[in-house]
């Protein structure tokens, strides 16, 4: 569904991911592991453009593109398949529960407000905040605002939703509920990449696994092959000491 | 007080209190509503760093900033009618303020921009928004948040800054005091009126300052208690 392949960043300081290609099936749950500076949340970024790599294609359900030359336009359209759930959240401040989950629908899909509506509530529901469609973010915790930003994510039907380290910000208490959310759209087929320092969330949910370092790919596998069978010695240490 | 003093102060209450309700606070008004939209069209070019207009933003910040406003409502005014053009002192009084004080409410702005975290912007991307979208419904309302109040503070600088305008002959308040004084002799008396009049403008706007940021704080965490109050329920 989608493909990269030798994606390339710098930021000027040295190579932030040297060519490191990633294939997605449909489905798929593939879960980036990888210390601190390994190019993970990179990579995801670049896959959604709020980075624009310095090389390497793209292929999205067939159509190829060449980052550093896609068009504006063509960027505009992939987004609206995709989704993205980050670290901080970025739930809008000014809006409310609810709203957070509509503005896409309305705005940028031209979708009427009563329909918006509906499925905002059906999405919020599904994440287990019916009783907080009318709060504005700074009225919800941390867990909550989270389970907002995947029920944002959802709303729009994407074909695949990118997490960055989606647990990262939260306490252990609240982090279980964002992971049970996720869990749950694991299940229903929705094809996710997640990067994630959630060794277990990795090794329970995921189909795939990924471990980077250094801007590079050092192993890839099954999550069974990773989590029980590493073949690299620095993954194994990862692992050890994770 | 002596029966003279009391007839000069309640004669020139009215005589002044009138030019301040019919030309000092429309022309606060007027002007500022000018100012802001400047200042947005300003800083929303610096901010989207659109090439060419954001150097032209950069000389007209640098050229009002470093003039005095009397001297630019001089040469506006007393310079085009010194072409042979004949033009309304209000109007012109008007363009001048707003002109200056856009640039000044430029800068807020465009520091209120700024300070709006750039996940809000990315967000937005992620969800399909094109940018001027993301700009019109996220980044410029919670930047108009975090600029009321240094705007509050401008508008109210400038409603004391129209006072200025009585030398390019438009007749507001501190113009009637002068008149006043010109004829009574009691300087002391009148200007401490007219002060006092100022001073009873500016209370009334910082009590709206008041009551527009408490409107403007619903989406914004500012006090914990005032979450509580705002949900009915604690959590």
């Amino acid at each position: 569904m989608v493909e990269v392949k030798g994606i390339r960043k710098d930021f000027g300081e040295g190579e932030v991911l040297k060519s490191v290609d990633l294939n997605v099936e449909k489905g798929d749950v593939i879960a980036i592991l990888g210390p601190s500076g390994s190019g993970k949340t990179t990579l995801l970024r670049c896959m959604n453009f709020l980075e624009m790599a310095n090389g390497g294609t793209m292929c999205f359900d067939g159509e190829e593109f060449t980052f550093g030359h896609i068009k504006k336009r063509d960027i505009a359209r992939l987004r609206k398949k995709t989704a993205f759930v980050f670290q901080s959240y970025n739930l809008f401040f000014n809006r409310t529960a609810l709203q957070n989950v509509t503005e896409g629908l309305i705005v940028a899909r031209k979708m009427p407000k009563a329909e918006a509506t509906a499925i905002g509530h059906r999405m919020l529901d599904k994440v287990g905040l019916s009783a907080r469609y009318n709060y504005y973010p700074h009225q919800l915790s941390g867990g909550q605002q989270q389970r907002v930003a995947i029920a944002r994510a959802i709303a729009t039907q994407p074909e695949i939703i990118y997490f960055d380290e989606p647990t990262s910000a939260l306490d252990p208490e609240l982090t279980g509920e964002v992971l049970e959310v996720m869990r749950q759209l694991a299940g229903d087929g929705m094809t996710m990449i997640v990067v994630t320092h959630e060794l277990n969330f990795a090794k329970t949910v995921s189909n795939k696994v990924i471990f980077m370092e250094g801007g590079a790919v050092v192993e890839r596998g099954s999550a069974k092959d990773i989590f029980e069978n590493p073949k690299q010695e620095r993954t194994r240490e990862f692992l050890r000491l994770a | 007080m002596n029966e003279r003093t009391l007839h000069i102060l309640t004669d020139s209450f009215w005589k002044i209190l009138l030019p301040g309700l019919k030309v000092t606070l429309p022309l606060t008004a007027i002007a500022f509503a000018m100012a802001l939209v400047i200042a947005i069209f300003v800083a929303l070019i610096q901010f989207a760093n659109v090439r060419g207009l954001k150097q032209i933003a950069r000389v007209y910040i640098w050229i009002i900033r470093g003039t005095p406003l009397i001297v630019q409502l001089y040469l506006v005014f007393y310079g085009i009618s010194g072409l042979g053009y004949l033009i309304n002192p209000f109007v012109c009084a008007a363009f001048v303020l707003a002109i200056n004080e856009g640039a000044y409410c430029a800068e807020t702005m465009r520091a209120a921009l700024e300070a709006v975290p750039v996940g809000q912007m990315e967000a937005g991307y992620c969800v399909g928004m094109r940018y001027h979208q993301i700009i019109r419904r996220i980044v410029l309302p919670q930047a108009m948040r975090t600029a009321f109040p240094p705007l509050s503070n401008s508008l109210l600088s400038m409603m004391k800054d129209t006072s200025l305008v009585a030398s390019i002959t438009v007749a507001e308040m501190f113009m009637a005091a002068q008149r006043i004084v010109a004829r009574t002799y009691e300087p002391l008396l009148v200007y401490t009126e007219v002060a006092l009049m100022y001073l009873c403008f500016s209370t009334i706007l910082t009590w709206l300052q008041h009551l527009g940021e408490k409107r403007l704080n619903r989406y914004r965490g500012t006090k914990r208690a005032t979450a509580d109050k705002e949900r009915g329920t604690k959590l």
